[in-house]
């Protein structure tokens, strides 16, 4: 399972899964995206690449997401999926595929922020899990 | 939890508390409340430094960041905090309401060109641009100087500013706002954005107060007026997000009951720096609603013919803190008034509200869901004295998202719309089906409370009959 969502009345609370913290920081991008637009309706023709700082993996992964919904309303960019993703000591690099919104894409849904709130970061049995509360 | 009177609860002090919390809600609208976290955040918010009075629920409240959606909280100007998180993420998220002269019929028999041509120049959903010729260039001057500024750009009038909360323009500071926000805003003045945002053509349908409704513009249920639902887009998302970090950094999240009540002291560099950064924000939201104002009354123009009647009668702030003067136990006190999710309702007499209304009250405009009754009340003294001149603002949810699309489709919830004669144009079926108007509480019961309790009194009664769902 790369991710799954919990009941929440207003907002939406995800938990999301990997082998790594990079794959688990993956699946959190893709299951913020699940709540923006329909899996299957984007083509990937475009990349961009990212790169974030922060003092500790929560402030990481909310550094990572917050740029993801940045390139939604600067340029247009819907991410389809990740390419390259690696967290080093302080700092993100990824790079991801994706398109520009046009009159063929209909997203349902917008994300207006990321948040901290009950934002959990840890590892059981080899697999690491990130939470995610994000203000719709 | 004590009852006061039917509709009036108070949460005792206990733990950190400095003050108990007061609730608005009929027994009904308690219980759902008692489903998620609104109480525990009623409490939360009420040991927050420098809270006056109580930590308020609005009738329509329900679990939020922090403060629960439909919470208002006063501090003191001088001692108190201000929160990002007691105003939210989309910083003016608001509503318009422009009379007409266009009887309901007029308008249904040119409904579907009306609702095509407000889509294609007020763009809805996510990560549209809008097609004002405002980019980046101008918003220094929106963040500013708000609607106004776009008025003398020539879109608008001088009466639309009049009737804007705070005349459209909220004491700011462009330097406040990080560049970041700013990129996320530049393409998106005159666009409606997603989630419960919406242009709606309505109908009156009951008058409750004949001579306010005559005050507000309103002439008879035959009357189809224009309700415009939105807010100030991702910059302001931005803004919030950008001093949530600041803040958190600055003072760190230790001793909070709740991360998310992070707060910097009003008077302090960070808590003024945050009320220009988000008066800014506040501003665009002003500023972007103008525009689509602007884009509707061409609408009709084109296809009604004029748009000469078309007024604004209010243009009210839902996610908002302020610096508003009260009388607190027989004094006059400076107060930083938190309304997120809720609506200043401020009664006859006071200088904030326009002067065409000032012998009544000010309107006071609550939203149903799709597909639900919208609420023009009054705003009243009672309100000013029980709530910090504060009442609902909207349906409030009951059903979370991913629950309403297992459980409503959007091609259904679109058919079963327009057999009650409603005609819906979204972006997608499934963000009709998340809005369904089944996932809210009844907006009825939200109004009919806040009537009784007098935190704003019923005035006008409207029903959708075309909705633009972003």
């Amino acid at each position: 399972m790369r991710y799954e969502f919990f009941e929440h009345t207003a907002d939406a609370e995800f938990k999301a899964y990997g082998k790594s913290l990079e794959e688990a920081f993956e699946n959190a991008a893709l299951a913020m995206f699940s709540l923006i637009v329909e899996e299957g309706t984007l083509a990937g023709k475009e990349t961009r690449n990212i790169s974030v700082e922060g003092k500790d993996s929560e402030a990481l992964l909310y550094n990572f997401l917050e740029e993801l919904l940045f390139l939604i309303d600067s340029e247009g960019f819907l991410m389809k999926g990740v390419i390259a993703i690696t967290i080093a000591e302080g700092n993100l690099q990824a790079e991801v595929k994706g398109d520009i919104i046009d009159d063929s894409i209909h997203p349902h849904g917008e994300v207006k922020a990321v948040t901290y709130n009950r934002m959990k970061i840890g590892k059981e049995k080899d697999i690491y899990h990130v939470r995610v509360v994000v203000d719709l | 939890m004590e009852r006061i009177d039917d509709n009036t609860w108070e949460v005792p002090m206990e733990g950190a508390m400095r003050v108990p919390g007061r609730i608005f809600a009929s027994e009904n609208l308690l219980e759902l409340m008692k489903k998620d976290r609104t109480l525990t955040q009623v409490r939360n918010v009420a040991c927050l430094p420098g809270i006056i009075k109580a930590s308020f629920a609005m009738p329509d409240a329900h679990q939020g960041y922090g403060f629960s959606i439909g919470g208002v909280a006063a501090f003191d100007f001088n001692e108190g905090i201000v929160s990002p998180g007691g105003v939210g993420y989309d910083i003016n998220c608001s509503v318009r309401l422009i009379r007409t002269d266009f009887t309901v019929k007029e308008v249904i028999e040119k409904r579907t060109e009306i609702l095509d041509a407000v889509f294609k120049s007020v763009p809805p959903g996510v990560g549209k641009k809008g097609n004002s010729p405002f980019g980046a260039d101008a918003l220094p001057e929106i963040l500013e100087k708000g609607s106004g500024w776009i008025v003398d750009q020539g879109f608008g009038r001088r009466s639309d500013i009049d009737r804007t909360e705070e005349n459209g323009c909220m004491d700011a500071d462009n330097e406040a706002i990080s560049d970041k926000a700013k990129k996320r805003g530049a393409s998106q003045v005159g666009t409606l954005g997603s989630g419960n945002h919406f242009f709606e053509l309505q109908a009156v349908e009951k008058i409750f107060d004949e001579k306010i409704a005559k005050t507000f513009g309103f002439t008879g249920p035959d009357q189809a007026v224009v309700m415009v639902h939105c807010g100030s887009r991702g910059l302001g998302h931005q803004v919030a997000s950008d001093y949530i970090k600041q803040m958190e950094q600055k003072y760190g999240i230790e001793g909070l009951p709740d991360r998310e009540l992070i707060h910097a002291p009003i008077q302090s560099e960070l808590g003024q720096a945050y009320f220009k950064a988000m008066g800014g924000a506040a501003n665009f939201g002003f500023a972007n609603k103008q525009i689509i104002t602007h884009h509707i009354r061409e609408a009709f123009e084109k296809i009604l013919g004029s748009s000469d009647s078309m007024d604004v009668v209010y243009d009210v702030c839902h996610n908002i803190a302020k610096k508003e003067l009260h009388r607190v136990d027989g004094r006059s006190r400076m107060v930083c008034v938190h309304r997120k999710g809720a609506t200043r309702s401020f009664g006859p007499g006071r200088e904030e509200v326009p002067s065409v209304y000032r012998s009544v009250g000010q309107p006071v405009l609550i939203p149903g869901s799709m597909g639900t009754a919208s609420y023009v009340l009054v705003g009243t003294k009672e309100a000013e004295q029980k709530s910090f001149g504060s009442t609902a603002h909207g349906a409030g949810r009951v059903m979370s998202r991913s629950q309403a699309i297992q459980t409503y489709d959007g091609e259904e919830v679109v058919k079963d719309l327009a057999k009650k004669g409603i005609e819906v144009k979204g972006t997608s079926f499934r963000g009709i089906a998340e809005e369904t108007y089944q996932a809210y509480k009844d907006v009825d019961e939200v109004v009919r409370v806040s009537d009784e309790v007098g935190l704003g009194k019923m005035v006008v009664k409207l029903r959708p009959i075309g909705v633009i769902k972003g």
